[in-house]
């Protein structure tokens, strides 16, 4: 059966006033695909990702996520996508439980995927805390736990494993990683684990795109520029 | 504009509600500094006026000001936690309503006012008041609750204004206080036949008619635009 | 574009507000009260009644920019408010003169008209702060419609309230049907009235063709000198 691609960017164009972040990008990422988006900072990889999930305008080219055209369809998209952004979205003064309660009422998710996500990325033990307590992998961890609590069939990975030592990131691959069966972008700081992990490569500087290609085709060069 | 997906309105409405009354107990930070301040905008009132009691429409305006200005406090934190701890995001990743987000912080506020007023109102009745204010308690309520309203309503919307600008401290209640004029206006006079002397129980029915209906086209109006405030 | 038939409307109101000097001085009556202090009135109400109108206007065009998302819309508000707000100055100052000369205070607070007009004027004056403490612009443009479509609503249901409160003093040659105003004074007062409604349609008009060529030139600088030969826009208040 041929399934729409999860993502369709056509001649995407995003502006802040003048400034223009995102010249004419197109990709197409089929559903359960990874893409790996890599720039420097301040090259358009964190808008094109608030863009993805609908936080964001595009200002012209058309967006399509998950066969819904964007931002007209928008509502549509909502509660189907997990993003794990910089900001873990959690409110430091509600233990992990409290915070991911109010997530699931708002999803409309029972409360037992809760204690779910919760073992998962062992963090039961803790979960009573107020989030300020809690130190930034701990944090990172309960953000994880918040971007695919509604078991979203896209996730919107900015940096997902800031702040994780190795043993935690183990634990988080099963909800994110490619385990997790749901079409993926992630950005990284560091290109090679981006690369290790993705099915397309893209490659954004100054907002345009620099290259797309499958892993195996990108050429270090291009990537090394990229960062220069 | 849902379809079928998410938890319904009410649900929403209930979910934001119970997350910020949870902050605030967890916090203690917005209802006990309302309190605090409306007491000593009260002492204030004792050195200002050089009176050790007050009454009539002199009274009313006292009770106004007072709290008026202990809901500022209150409007300028509303938004706070939502715009620094990402709560705006989440909301809007989720498919709900936006529309909920301004019912459930607007009842959040009517709430934080009830209770301010639960402690402020008997303190002003105590330190102040030369009347007894027994009789006269159930029209004060049902006048104080029409002021909630108005001050819960536009306190919302000028919030979820002001958050977003640089200057949200100052932006808040320079748009807030002219738009609550016409709301203050008929509080303070239709309190004012309450604060003894006139005998009268029930406050001036032209006064709870037009703080009513600026109830209601204040609050189907925030309903209209509020949308426009989440966007980005 | 809007530079379009404004010379026509110039030409018609420096006319009309020619005429309606003329007839103020040399055609109208003078008030069996208050002497010659009473010609004010034909600059003082036409000054409010155009400003009160210029805001709800703006409030309407905010309406429109939110109904759309097209930035024209945003402009064409924010220059109403912003003319009606010169317009309203100049009715509280026009009000103060008139006030002193026939009440001996420059500002009384019996009357609800000049009341509720300062209460409309200090919640507009909020508009250009509120828009220049948002740095992007188009969260300017929006949050400026939204501010708009409420403060423009707000207008109506403020002169109630404060109506509601005070008595009716202010003189009752203000009522607009002319009840009690003699024939040559309400004809008087009408064209003053069309010539301020003209003058505001004009300065509307004049600040957005201006606008409109401002950004035109911008944007062939920048497509033919390059990005880089445009300085980059200041933070403003004004959408541009």
């Amino acid at each position: 059966m041929d399934q729409p691609p999860a993502i369709e960017l056509r001649g995407l164009v995003r502006r802040f006033g003048e400034r223009t972040v995102l010249r004419e990008v197109s990709v197409s990422v089929p559903a359960g695909a990874t893409l790996a988006v890599l720039g420097r900072n301040g090259a358009g990889k964190s808008t094109l990702l608030r863009i993805l999930a609908t936080l964001l305008r595009p200002h012209a080219g058309s967006v399509a996520v998950l066969g819904e055209a964007l931002p007209r369809r928008a509502f549509a998209v909502r509660g189907r996508l997990g993003l794990l952004g910089h900001d873990p979205l959690l409110y430091r003064d509600l233990s992990g439980r409290e915070n991911l309660g109010y997530h699931a009422r708002l999803h409309g998710v029972g409360v037992a995927r809760v204690d779910e996500v919760l073992e998962a990325v062992g963090m039961r033990e803790r979960a009573e805390e107020p989030v300020r307590l809690l130190s930034r992998g701990m944090v990172q961890r309960l953000a994880v736990c918040r971007a695919v609590l509604h078991r979203p069939s896209l996730l919107l990975l900015d940096e997902p494993l800031a702040n994780l030592d190795p043993a935690a990131g183990g634990l988080v691959a099963p909800l994110i990683g490619r385990a997790s069966g749901a079409t993926r972008v992630l950005t990284s700081h560091d290109p090679r684990a981006a690369l290790a992990e993705a099915d397309l490569v893209l490659g954004l500087e100054g907002g345009r795109a620099a290259f797309l290609a499958e892993p195996s085709r990108v050429d270090a060069e291009a990537v090394a520029r990229l960062y220069a | 504009m849902r379809e079928g997906r998410g938890p319904g309105s009410w649900e929403t409405v209930l979910a934001v509600l119970r997350k910020d009354l949870l902050l605030e107990l967890r916090g203690l930070e917005v209802v006990p500094a309302m309190v605090l301040f409306a007491l000593a905008t009260l002492v204030v009132f004792h050195f200002g006026l050089n009176r050790d009691t007050v009454d009539g429409q002199l009274a009313a305006g006292v009770l106004t000001v007072t709290l008026l200005f202990a809901a500022m406090l209150g409007i300028n934190r509303l938004f706070v936690a939502e715009r620094e701890q990402g709560g705006f995001d989440a909301f809007l990743l989720a498919p709900v309503d936006r529309s909920t987000l301004l019912v459930a912080k607007a009842m959040a506020l009517f709430l934080f006012l009830a209770v301010l007023e639960v402690i402020a109102v008997p303190a002003f009745g105590l330190m102040l008041l030369g009347a007894p204010l027994g009789r006269v308690l159930p029209g004060l309520i049902a006048m104080l609750a029409l002021g909630d309203v108005a001050l819960a309503v536009i306190g919302t919307l000028v919030s979820a204004i002001a958050v977003h600008t640089r200057a949200r401290d100052l932006i808040g209640p320079i748009i807030g206080l002219p738009l609550l004029l016409p709301a203050l206006i008929a509080l303070a006079r239709g309190v004012g036949p309450l604060m003894g002397g006139h005998g009268s129980v029930w406050p001036p029915g032209r006064w709870v008619l037009i703080l009513a209906l600026y109830d209601v086209v204040f609050a189907l109006l925030a309903y209209a635009v509020f949308d426009f405030l989440l966007e980005d | 574009m809007y530079g379009r038939g404004l010379r026509g409307l110039a030409i018609a109101t420096v006319l009309t507000i020619t005429a309606a000097f003329a007839l103020v001085f040399f055609y109208a009556p003078l008030d069996a009260d208050q002497g010659f202090v009473q010609k004010i009135f034909y600059v003082h109400v036409p000054l409010a009644i155009t400003a009160l109108c210029g805001f709800v206007f703006g409030g309407l065009l905010g309406g429109l920019y939110l109904r759309t998302g097209d930035r024209k819309w945003d402009i064409r508000s924010y220059v109403a408010i912003h003319m009606a707000l010169i317009f309203g100055v100049g009715t509280l100052i026009t009000g103060g003169i008139w006030a002193k000369a026939s009440w001996g205070h420059w500002w009384v607070w019996s009357d609800p008209t000049l009341t509720s007009f300062l209460i409309v004027m200090l919640l507009f004056a909020t508009y250009q702060p509120l828009r220049f403490s948002i740095e992007d612009p188009e969260r300017q443009s929006r949050y400026a419609g939204v501010f708009a479509v409420v403060a423009g609503a707000f207008v109506p249901l403020n002169f109630i309230a404060v109506r509601a409160a005070q008595g009716y003093v202010h003189p009752r040659v203000l009522t607009l049907t002319g009840g009690n105003l003699p024939g040559s004074m309400r004809l008087t007062f009408l064209i003053s009235l069309v010539g301020m409604a003209l003058l505001y349609v004009t300065l509307w008009k004049y600040e957005m063709a201006a606008k409109a060529t401002r950004m035109q030139v911008r944007a062939l600088r920048r497509t033919l000198l390059g990005e880089d030969s445009v300085a980059p826009l200041k933070r403003s208040a004004a959408p541009s």
